[in-house]
């Protein structure tokens, strides 16, 4: 479904992923981790087609065979590529509704499909809102606006629900969430799951895949993934730490 | 002897309509009334119209359409066979209002000048209602709009002979929103000066929508002073929609005055406009005063918007907040001028100011200048300017999830004006200057929009539109 080679991706001319490889295949979930600053937002980012601040020097990505350098952020949405964001951004006035329509349509569009009906997108509305437990009238609140970082993190995975992407990539979900709102959120990413669609989690720590338990735990340190395993891999970084990581890659 | 005239200049021929009819404009004044004309008239003789060279006036020029050729009239002028239900049809879903309209700024009415309903609530044509009420009237009228804060509201004093009289008596909610359409219809260029006059007692309540339009591309010049007294436990809701002709200069003065525990309301959203300024001088002058006033502008091409707020904190503890937001694109221009005044004695204020703009290109111009006048030692102030561009972290997330360029824009074109839409609290007057909002952030706004307007008989229609790719 994604496959990525050989990428490098600077930032002002700093290279910060130095020659990535990965292969995602349909059904599965991987864990990208490792240290602050070693490009794993960078890497997310990219896949989803932030081109402003990143610019991708070498290598390729494909989604679904499509090369997605030659595709803009909306296209690639319209795929069915999805980035939850480390940080959501807030959009005052931009109600979530009005947003998510607008979204929707657009995808259905660019699929052939005509828009979609009121009735059907309320259903979706509500089906999105008890999977992640929001509990509030959505109507007249703005995208993100004044929510706390659980909230945030839970209009994320809303999203998603909403969105139904084939390719779910979750920066750093696990972020700013209690123990609570970790649980509701990673249930929410699990009954996503689909044999025909993957995830991508990218986290810190081991703690979130407790609840969302990975195919693969990728290692990514100084831009390059530098050990891949299964999910045993995460309890043995929770365990050692990044240090011996760093000593065996040098 | 006509080409002498020709040769006037406007403000000549107006100093001139004043000394050959003068008879005709003191009719129905009172005495003190016909003393601040003449005391007016010596204002604008003495000073003439503003020019740039004028610091309240620097960024806005009104020479250019100065130099035009305008008729002035002193009686009702309205093209031949003119339908007045036809043109007045206004149309807002779901919004059952009460109109009142003015044409080419003589109140017209097919059901007499002045009507008194059955609560006392008097709305009618100001000429008449000085014959009519003149103990209102003549208490009311000059008195707020201060013939030294500009020569053109001395202009004003000197010549309107009508306009819209709205009264409000003690205990009185109007339930049905007012809505005061004037239109600008004629074959000639013309110079309009319109008088309005709104008095709402004690615990009163009134919403008033106030329309601004022109029907056709004829150059106009339209000076109209408003003046508002707000009475003790007093509300008022106030919108004023402006939506006219490239071809139209329109000064727009209104002078509110608040008494105590009063609140203020006013949301001005300029669609379209050849170069328009509200002045807008708000007076708190009662304790626990409140008063809003706020703002979106949405210009292109060679449009001018000027937004000029005076605030008067004359007393403890009232309250003021100023919102003005404004898109720009092509070549237009926007000014925002906000003065804030604390006096002495004005503790335990809270007075906020903001203008953020949105430019579109690199032609497009905002002159921004907030301004805090404080003597007071108590109080809350700020005050704030933004010019930008939209938010690429925000463009980001909504292309994220397959919104496409003009969409993802269009979404916070509109979101930044939403701040001020959002204030609008008659709900179905909200839903449809969203509507037209949106319809003008996609070019698909024409003059033809607003109220009213289902002509056929007119030019087609001309559509504005802001050019989204630019952003």
């Amino acid at each position: 479904m994604l496959s990525i080679k050989n990428l490098h991706v600077s930032i002002n001319g700093k290279e910060i992923i130095r020659g990535l490889n990965l292969e995602v295949k349909a059904g599965e979930v991987h864990a990208i981790m490792g240290p602050n600053g070693t490009g794993k937002s960078t890497l997310a980012s990219v896949i989803a087609g932030r081109e402003d601040v990143y610019e991708v020097t070498e290598g390729e990505i494909l989604f679904k065979g499509k090369d997605l350098q030659e595709m803009p952020i909306e296209d690639r949405a319209r795929e069915g590529i999805f980035l939850g964001f480390q940080y959501p951004v807030e959009i005052p006035g931009v109600s979530i509704v009005n947003f998510m329509r607008t979204a929707i349509n657009e995808i259905r569009s660019y699929k052939g499909l005509e828009p979609i009906g009121a009735a059907e997108f309320l259903k979706a509305m509500e089906d999105a809102k008890n999977l992640v437990g929001i509990h509030s009238k959505l109507t007249n609140r703005s995208v993100n606006e004044g929510f706390s970082g659980g909230e945030k993190k839970k209009n994320e995975i809303f999203q998603m629900a909403m969105l139904k992407p084939e390719l779910a990539i979750l920066d750093e979900t696990d972020s700013g969430l209690d123990i609570d709102a970790l649980k509701v959120v990673a249930n929410g990413v699990n009954s996503l799951k689909r044999p025909e669609n993957a995830t991508i989690v990218i986290t810190h720590y081991q703690r979130l895949l407790d609840f969302i338990v990975p195919d693969f735990v990728h290692v990514l340190y100084d831009g390059r993934i530098v050990k891949s395993g299964g999910k045993e891999l995460a309890f043995e970084l929770e365990a050692k730490g990044y240090d011996w990581i760093k000593t065996e890659s040098l | 002897m006509e080409t002498t005239v020709n040769q006037l200049t406007l403000k000549d021929q107006l100093l001139r309509v004043f000394e050959e009819n003068r008879e005709n404009i003191f009719a129905g004044d009172s005495p003190e009334m016909i003393r601040l004309r003449q005391d007016a008239l010596k204002v604008f003789k003495s000073q003439g119209f503003p020019s740039s060279k004028m610091e309240k006036w620097r960024n806005t020029d009104i020479s250019e359409a100065l130099k035009e050729h305008y008729n002035f009239y002193l009686q009702p002028t309205f093209l031949p066979g003119i339908d007045l239900r036809r043109i007045f049809q206004c149309h807002i879903p779901h919004l059952a209002t009460d109109m009142i309209s003015q044409l080419n700024g003589w109140f017209v009415s097919e059901n007499g000048a002045v009507k008194k309903s059955a609560d006392g609530v008097i709305i009618g044509s100001l000429k008449a209602a000085k014959k009519l009420y003149p103990e209102i009237v003549n208490r009311y009228l000059g008195t707020l709009a201060d013939i030294n804060k500009s020569s053109l509201v001395a202009l004003n004093t000197a010549l309107a002979t009508d306009g819209t009289f709205i009264y409000v008596p003690d205990n009185t909610q109007v339930e049905i929103p007012l809505q005061m359409v004037n239109i600008i219809q004629h074959d000639k260029n013309i110079f309009i000066q319109n008088r309005n006059l709104i008095v709402l007692g004690k615990n009163a309540q009134l919403q008033l929508v106030q329309c601004d339009d022109s029907v056709d591309q004829q150059k106009s010049f339209t000076n109209t002073v408003t003046e508002v007294f707000i009475g003790e436990d007093s509300s008022l809701d106030h919108y004023k929609l402006q939506n006219k002709n490239n071809n139209s200069t329109f000064i727009n003065s209104a002078f509110f005055n608040l008494e105590k525990n009063s609140r203020l309301s006013t949301i001005g959203i300029t669609f379209n406009g050849g170069l328009i300024r509200n002045e807008n001088y708000v007076a708190l002058n009662g304790d626990h005063a409140d008063a809003g006033i706020m703002g979106v502008y949405l210009m292109d091409k060679m449009q001018h918007v000027d937004n000029q707020v005076f605030v008067d904190h004359a007393v403890p503890n009232c309250h003021s907040n100023e919102l003005f937001k404004g898109i720009l694109d092509d070549s237009a221009s926007a000014v925002f001028n906000g003065h804030i005044l604390v006096r002495r004695d004005a503790q335990k204020t809270n007075a906020y100011q903001n203008n953020k703009n949105i430019l579109l290109t690199d032609k497009a111009t905002v002159n921004t200048k907030p301004f805090l006048e404080i003597y007071a030692d108590d109080v809350k102030c700020s005050h704030g300017a933004t010019i930008g561009q939209l938010d690429q972290n925000a463009m980001f997330y909504l292309k994220s999830r397959g919104i496409g360029e003009s969409n993802a824009r269009l979404l916070l074109m509109y979101a930044f004006a939403a701040e001020v839409i959002n204030r609008i609290t008659i709900e179905p007057l909200k839903i449809r200057i969203d509507d037209m909002v949106k319809k003008r952030l996609r070019g698909e706004l024409s003059i033809c929009e607003q109220c009213v307007l289902h002509c056929s008989t007119m030019e087609k229609p001309v559509h504005f539109e802001i050019d989204l790719s630019k952003v």
